[in-house]
C-alpha cells in the first residue's frame, strides 16, 4: 500500500479500521485488568510483572495509532530497562517484603474510592460527550517518509532546545543517582594498623587465629585437621588418613567453594568458614575465639559486623 | 532665625542686644557651679560626708552669695543702661535650624534675685545646721538644698527660655525631694506627689509657651523673643496665647489660683524648706517669669487682665483660708499664697507695677522667711507641735524668737516704717490708680486683703506668743519651751533686720524702681485716684481694724484649746477650713474623672485590646492545634488531599465551561 | 471505532494509577502506579496527536518518557537510601515530618 493510497483512504474513511477496533477491544480490557491487578496484588514482583503486561498493551495501542517509534521505545525502554530497574530495586529491598493489605490510615481507602470514582467520572464523561463524531485526521500526512524520520526531524529542528534540556535532565538524574547511592565511610578508613592496635589493646588474641584444622585441638585420632582445600588431614604420625567420608559439613558455599584453591587460613577476601559442628564443637569451646565469626545476616552494616567480629576471627 | 525674625530685622526693629560678659562677669557661672558642686559632693559622697556635710553645704551657699555680691558691686560700677551682660557658655542643641545655646544673663533683675536666693539661702543653711542637728539625714538635706540653690540660680540666670525651663523643672525636682524629705510620713509623701502633679500642669503651660515662641520667633533666647515681641512681629493672638501659657506656668509654680492647693500641703517638708523654697524663692519664680517676660505681657492687655484677676482672687482666697487654720505653718503658707497674689496683682498692672511686684517679692522674701524661721523655732521648742491652740504665752520663754517674729509680723501687716508698709501700700495705690471701675474693684480687694492679713497674722501672733499658756510643763504632755541655739536665732535676727529696713531701702528715693527700669520698663506715675496720704491713712485704718478684731477675739477673750466643731462656726469658716473646697473641686473635676478615665482605659486595654489580641491568638492557636492534626506525616494522606483538590478544580472548570 | 475510546481508556488507567498511589504502601508499587499514570497520559497524548494530525503529541510523549525514566532513576535511588537507613520501603514509615 503506497502512501498515496493511504492518504486517499484517510480522507475517505474514518480513521479507525476494523482491525484496530478488534485489537482495541481485546487489549483494552487486558490493559484495564492488568492495571487493576497491579494495584491489587500483594506481591510487589507480581505488580511489576502486571505493569509490564500493561505497558505492552499500551505499546500496542501506540503502534496501531500510527506511533510505531513510541511503541517500540515503550517496549524497549519502559517495559525493558525501567521495569528491570524496578525489579532490581525490588530484589535489593527484598522480595519477601510483600505488603500487608490492611489499611492503617483511617478513611484512606474510602476517600481514595470516592475521589477516584469522582475523578474518573469527571474525566470520562466529558470526553465521551465532547468527541462524538469519531473522526480523526490521522497521521498519514505527518508520517510521510516514516514515523521515525518525522519525529527525528521535529526533534532536531523545532524541539531541539527542549531536547537539549531533556538530555541535561538525564545527566543530572544520573549524577543525582550516584550522589544518592554513594555512601560515606563512617569514621575514616580502618587500616591494618588500627586493627593491630585494637587487637593489642584488647589483649585477647594477638596473633591471627589458626586456620580451621591447622592445629588439632584434640589428639584424638578421630579429630582430624583440615587440609587447605577442605579435606581432612592425615592422622597422627603420618598414618594415612582414611578416606574422607565426604566433604566436611560446612555451611554455605564459602568454604566449600573450591577444594583445591585458596590458602587454608587467613585467605584474603575469604569469609571465615566455620569448621563446622564437628571437632571443635565437641572440644568444649576452648578459649571461645576459635569459633570464627558467624555469617553476618546484616548485609548493610558490614563495617559494624567487621568491628564486632574483630575480637574473634581476624581472618578477614 | 525664622522668617518673622528676619522680617523684624529688616523692618528696622532692633532686637535687644546684651553686652558680652567679660572680666568678673565671666565668672558668673560660678554662682551655679558652687552649690552644684556642693550638692554633688554631698549626694555622691554618701555617708563619708555625714560629719562635715552641713559645713560644705553652707560654705557653698555662702561662696555663691559672695560671688553674687561681687557681681552686684561690679554692676553698680557700670552705666545704668549697660548693666545686662550675657555670657555664652556652650551650645546645648546645635542642630541645624534649632540652635539652643546655654548662656547666662546677669542683669538688674537677675542679680536682685541672685542676691535674694543666695542671701536668704545662706541664712537658711545656717539655720538648718541647728534645726536639723538631730536628723540622721542632715547631710542629704543640705545636698538637696544646694541642688535647689543651683537650680534656682539657673532659673533666674538663664539667658533663654530653655535654660529657664531647665531650672524651672530642677527646682520642681528639688522641691519634690525636700517636701518628701521625711518620706516615712505618708502625709509628706502625698504632699510631695501633689506638688509634683500640680506643678506639672503649670510646667506644661510653660513648655507650650516656649514651643510657641520657637515656632513663631525661631529662637528661645530672651534677646530674640523680646526683640520680636517689642517689634510687633508676633500676632496679637499668638502673643496673648504665649502670655497666658506663661501665666499658667507661673500659677503652677507660685501657687496661684487655680493651682494653689499644693502649696499649703508642701508645708509637710522641714520648716527651713518652707521658708526658703515655699515662701522666699521658688514660689516667687512665677513673678520673676512674668517680669522677665514683661516685653511679652506689655503687648497684650488681655493677658495682663487675666494676671490681675488671678492675683486679686488669690489675695482674697489666701487671706480667708488663712483665718481658719490652726496649723501655724499652714496659716503662713496661705499667707504666702495671698502675698504672691499681691505680687501678681502688681505685675499684672503692667509697667507701673513690675518694679512694685519685685519689691514686694524681695520684702516678702525677708519677712516671710523670717516668719517661717520663727515658726520653726517655735515648733522646735514645742516638740514638733504645730497647732496654734496648743501655744500661748511663749514670748516669755523665747524672747529672741518673739522679737524677730514680731518684727516680721509687723512688716507683713504693714506697720508704718517697716517693709510691708512701703511695698504693699504702693501696690494698693497703683491698683486704685489703674482707674475706672476695675481700678476701684482691684484697689478695694487689695485693701480688704490688707485688713484680713492684719486679722489673721495678729491672730497667729497672739495665739502663739501671748494670752494664757495652753500647754503645761508637767504631766504626760509636758512641754519645755526654750530659746533656740544661736545658729537658728542668728539668721532670724538678720532676716528681722531685712524685714524692717528692706522696704524703705527699696522704695524711698525710687532706688529699686530706677535700678530695675531697664528691665521692667519705666514706672509711669499714673494719675492718682486718691492722694497717697489719704490712701496710706485708709490702709492704716483697715489694718488697725483687722488688728483690733483679732485682738478682741483672741486676746481679750480666751482661746479654746480644742478647735470648735464645724457645727459651731460660720459657713465661711467651714469653707475656709476646707481650703474653700479647692481640693474637693480638684478631686471632683480632675482626679476622679481622671481615675475613671484611667480605669476605663485600663479596662479597655485589658478587655478590649488585650482581649482582641489574646482572643485572636487563642483562636488561631486553637485552630492551629486542630489543623495541625491534618499534618499526619503520611504521604498518602497528602496525596489524597491533592486528588480531592484536583477533583474540585476539574469539577469547577467543567462547571464554568458549561 | 471512535478514537475517543483511547482517551476513555487512558482516563481509566490514570484513575487506577491514582488509586494505586493512594492505597499502596510499598514505595516501589507506588512508583509503579505513578508510571501507570504517566503511561495513561502518554496514551492520551498519542491519541490526540492522531486526532489532530500532528506529531507534536508524540514528541511530547517522548519527552514524558525521558522525564519518567529520570524520575524513576532518582526515585528508586531515594527509596534505596531510605531503605538502607530505615529498613523499610513503606511510605507510611517515613512520617517524621508531621505535627
Amino acid at each position: 500500500m503506497t502512501h498515496e493510497t493511504l492518504l486517499t483512504a484517510a480522507g475517505a474513511i474514518t480513521s479507525t479500521s476494523t482491525g484496530e477496533a478488534v485489537t482495541f477491544w481485546i487489549l483494552a480490557p487486558v490493559a484495564l485488568l492488568t492495571a487493576i491487578g497491579m494495584v491489587l496484588v500483594r506481591s510487589a514482583v507480581h505488580s511489576a510483572l502486571l505493569l509490564v503486561a500493561n505497558l505492552f498493551c499500551v505499546a500496542v495501542f501506540y503502534m496501531i495509532q500510527q506511533a510505531p517509534f513510541l511503541g517500540f521505545v515503550q517496549i524497549i525502554v519502559y517495559a525493558g530497562a525501567i521495569m528491570v530497574l524496578f525489579l532490581f530495586v525490588l530484589m535489593l529491598v527484598g522480595v519477601d517484603s510483600s505488603d500487608s493489605l490492611v489499611e492503617t490510615i483511617r478513611g484512606q481507602r474510602l476517600g481514595a474510592a470516592i475521589f477516584g470514582l469522582g475523578f474518573a467520572g469527571l474525566l470520562v464523561f466529558p470526553i465521551g460527550s465532547a468527541i462524538d463524531d469519531g473522526s480523526a485526521k490521522g497521521l498519514d500526512a505527518a508520517n510521510t517518509g516514516g514515523n521515525v524520520q518525522a519525529i527525528g526531524r521535529l526533534l532536531f529542528t523545532q524541539y531541539v532546545f527542549v531536547f537539549e534540556a531533556i538530555s541535561a535532565l538525564l545527566v543530572v538524574a544520573a549524577i543525582g543517582t550516584m550522589v544518592l547511592g554513594h555512601r560515606e565511610r563512617e569514621g575514616g578508613r580502618i587500616t591494618q594498623r588500627d586493627w593491630m592496635q585494637r587487637r593489642f589493646a584488647e589483649g585477647a588474641q594477638v596473633t591471627p587465629l589458626p586456620g580451621p584444622g591447622v592445629y588439632a585441638q584434640h589428639d584424638s585420632a578421630n579429630t582430624l585437621g583440615l587440609l587447605p582445600g577442605g579435606g581432612l588431614a592425615s592422622g597422627i604420625g603420618g598414618i594415612p588418613a582414611v578416606d574422607p567420608p565426604g566433604p566436611p559439613p560446612v555451611d554455605g558455599q564459602a568454604s566449600g567453594s573450591s577444594p583445591e584453591g585458596g590458602p587454608a587460613a587467613g585467605g584474603p577476601g575469604r569469609p571465615g568458614g566455620d569448621t563446622g559442628p564437628g571437632p571443635s564443637g565437641s572440644g568444649g569451646g576452648g578459649d571461645g575465639g576459635g569459633g570464627g565469626d558467624r555469617p553476618d545476616p546484616d548485609p548493610v552494616d558490614a563495617n559494624d559486623s567487621a568491628l564486632a567480629g574483630a575480637g574473634k576471627g581476624e581472618d578477614r | 532665625m525664622s522668617a518673622d525674625a528676619v522680617a523684624a530685622a529688616e523692618s528696622g526693629v532692633h532686637p535687644i542686644h546684651y553686652a558680652a560678659a567679660s572680666g568678673v562677669f565671666s565668672l558668673s557661672w560660678l554662682l551655679i557651679v558652687l552649690p552644684l558642686a556642693g550638692a554633688a559632693v554631698l549626694l555622691l559622697g554618701g555617708r563619708r560626708t555625714d560629719r562635715f556635710g552641713h559645713v560644705i553645704g553652707t560654705l557653698a551657699a555662702a561662696a555663691s552669695f559672695v560671688v553674687g555680691v561681687v557681681l552686684f558691686a561690679a554692676l553698680l560700677g557700670r552705666a545704668g543702661d549697660d548693666r545686662a551682660l550675657s555670657q555664652h557658655l556652650y551650645s546645648w542643641i546645635p542642630v541645624n535650624g534649632f540652635q539652643v545655646d546655654v548662656g547666662l544673663l546677669v542683669d538688674q533683675l537677675s542679680i536682685v534675685f541672685v542676691l535674694l536666693i543666695t542671701g536668704v539661702g545662706t541664712l537658711i543653711h545656717i539655720y538648718s545646721i541647728g534645726y536639723m542637728a538631730h536628723d540622721p539625714a542632715r547631710r542629704k538635706f543640705f545636698g538637696y538644698m544646694n541642688l535647689f540653690l543651683a537650680s534656682m540660680l539657673l532659673l533666674v540666670l538663664g539667658n533663654n527660655f530653655l535654660s529657664l525651663y531647665a531650672g524651672w523643672e530642677l527646682v520642681g525636682l528639688s522641691s519634690y525631694l525636700l517636701i518628701k524629705f521625711w518620706e516615712d510620713r505618708p502625709a509628706a509623701a502625698t504632699a510631695a506627689n501633689k506638688a509634683f502633679y500640680m506643678n506639672r500642669v503649670g510646667d506644661v503651660g510653660l513648655a507650650l509657651a516656649i514651643m510657641f515662641m520657637f515656632a513663631t520667633v525661631g529662637s528661645t533666647g530672651f534677646a530674640d523673643v523680646f526683640g520680636a515681641a517689642a517689634g510687633g512681629v508676633i500676632g496679637y493672638g499668638t502673643i496673648t496665647a504665649i502670655a497666658l501659657l506663661l501665666l499658667l506656668g507661673a500659677c503652677g509654680k507660685s501657687g496661684q489660683f487655680p493651682l494653689q492647693a499644693w502649696l499649703p500641703d508642701a508645708m509637710e517638708g522641714p520648716t527651713p524648706i518652707s521658708a526658703l523654697i515655699h515662701a522666699a524663692t521658688m514660689v516667687t519664680a512665677g513673678v520673676y517669669l512674668i517680669v522677665r517676660a514683661a516685653p511679652i505681657f506689655d503687648e497684650t492687655q488681655a493677658a495682663r487682665t487675666v494676671v490681675v484677676i488671678i492675683g486679686a482672687i488669690t489675695i482674697l482666697l489666701g487671706c480667708v483660708i488663712g483665718c481658719a487654720y490652726d496649723d501655724i505653718k499652714k496659716v503662713l503658707a496661705y499667707s504666702t499664697v495671698s502675698q504672691i497674689g499681691y505680687m501678681f496683682l502688681a505685675v499684672g498692672l503692667g509697667p507701673a507695677g513690675y518694679a512694685l511686684g519685685i519689691m514686694h517679692l524681695l520684702a516678702h522674701g525677708f519677712f516671710k522667711a523670717g516668719l517661717f524661721l520663727g515658726a520653726g523655732s517655735v515648733i522646735h521648742a514645742m516638740d514638733d507641735d504645730q497647732d496654734l491652740r496648743h501655744y500661748g504665752g511663749l514670748w516669755r520663754y523665747m524672747p529672741i524668737t518673739w522679737a524677730t517674729f514680731g518684727l516680721g509680723y509687723l512688716a507683713i501687716i504693714g506697720f508704718p516704717g517697716l517693709s510691708g508698709f512701703f511695698t504693699k501700700d504702693r501696690i494698693i495705690e497703683t491698683a486704685f490708680d489703674k482707674g475706672g471701675t476695675s481700678g476701684y474693684l482691684l484697689g478695694s480687694i487689695a485693701l480688704l486683703g490688707a485688713g484680713i492679713t492684719a486679722f489673721y497674722m495678729t491672730r497667729l501672733f497672739l495665739m502663739t506668743f501671748h494670752g494664757k499658756k495652753r500647754w503645761s510643763s508637767e504631766g504626760d504632755d509636758a512641754r519645755h519651751p526654750h530659746e533656740s541655739p544661736v545658729s537658728m536665732t542668728g539668721p532670724m535676727i538678720v532676716l528681722a533686720f531685712g524685714s524692717v529696713f528692706a522696704g524703705g531701702l527699696f522704695v524711698l528715693g525710687h532706688s529699686l524702681q530706677d535700678w530695675l527700669e531697664p528691665v521692667a520698663g519705666e514706672g509711669v506715675e499714673g494719675v492718682h485716684t486718691f492722694s497717697p496720704v489719704v490712701l496710706t491713712l485708709l490702709t492704716l485704718v483697715v489694718t488697725v481694724g483687722g488688728f483690733a478684731a483679732a485682738y478682741l477675739r483672741y486676746q481679750v477673750r480666751p482661746v479654746a484649746v480644742a478647735a470648735p466643731a464645724d457645727s459651731e462656726v460660720t459657713l465661711v469658716t467651714v469653707a475656709a477650713r476646707h481650703d474653700l473646697f479647692a481640693n474637693t473641686f480638684n478631686e471632683t473635676v480632675a482626679m476622679r474623672p481622671g481615675q475613671f478615665l484611667t480605669r476605663f482605659l485600663v479596662w479597655l486595654d485589658l478587655v478590649g485590646v488585650d482581649g482582641l489580641v489574646r482572643g485572636s491568638a487563642a483562636g488561631i492557636g486553637g485552630l492551629s492545634g486542630r489543623m495541625r492534626r491534618l499534618q499526619t506525616g503520611f504521604v498518602r494522606s497528602y496525596a489524597l488531599s491533592m486528588l480531592g483538590g484536583a477533583v474540585l478544580v476539574v469539577g469547577a472548570l467543567l462547571l464554568v465551561r458549561g | 471505532m471512535n478514537p475517543a475510546n483511547y482517551l476513555i481508556l487512558a482516563a481509566m488507567l490514570f484513575t487506577i494509577g491514582t488509586v494505586g498511589v493512594l492505597v499502596r504502601r510499598n514505595a516501589i508499587v507506588v512508583f509503579m502506579s505513578i508510571e501507570l499514570m504517566l503511561n495513561a497520559s502518554n496514551l492520551t497524548l498519542v491519541t490526540f496527536s492522531r486526532i489532530r494530525g500532528t506529531l507534536d503529541g508524540q514528541i511530547m510523549a517522548f519527552f514524558v518518557m525521558v522525564v519518567a525514566a529520570a524520575e524513576v532513576v532518582i526515585g528508586l535511588a531515594i527509596i534505596l537510601s531510605i531503605f538502607r537507613t530505615r529498613r523499610s520501603a513503606s511510605v507510611d514509615d517515613v512520617n517524621l515530618l508531621k505535627y
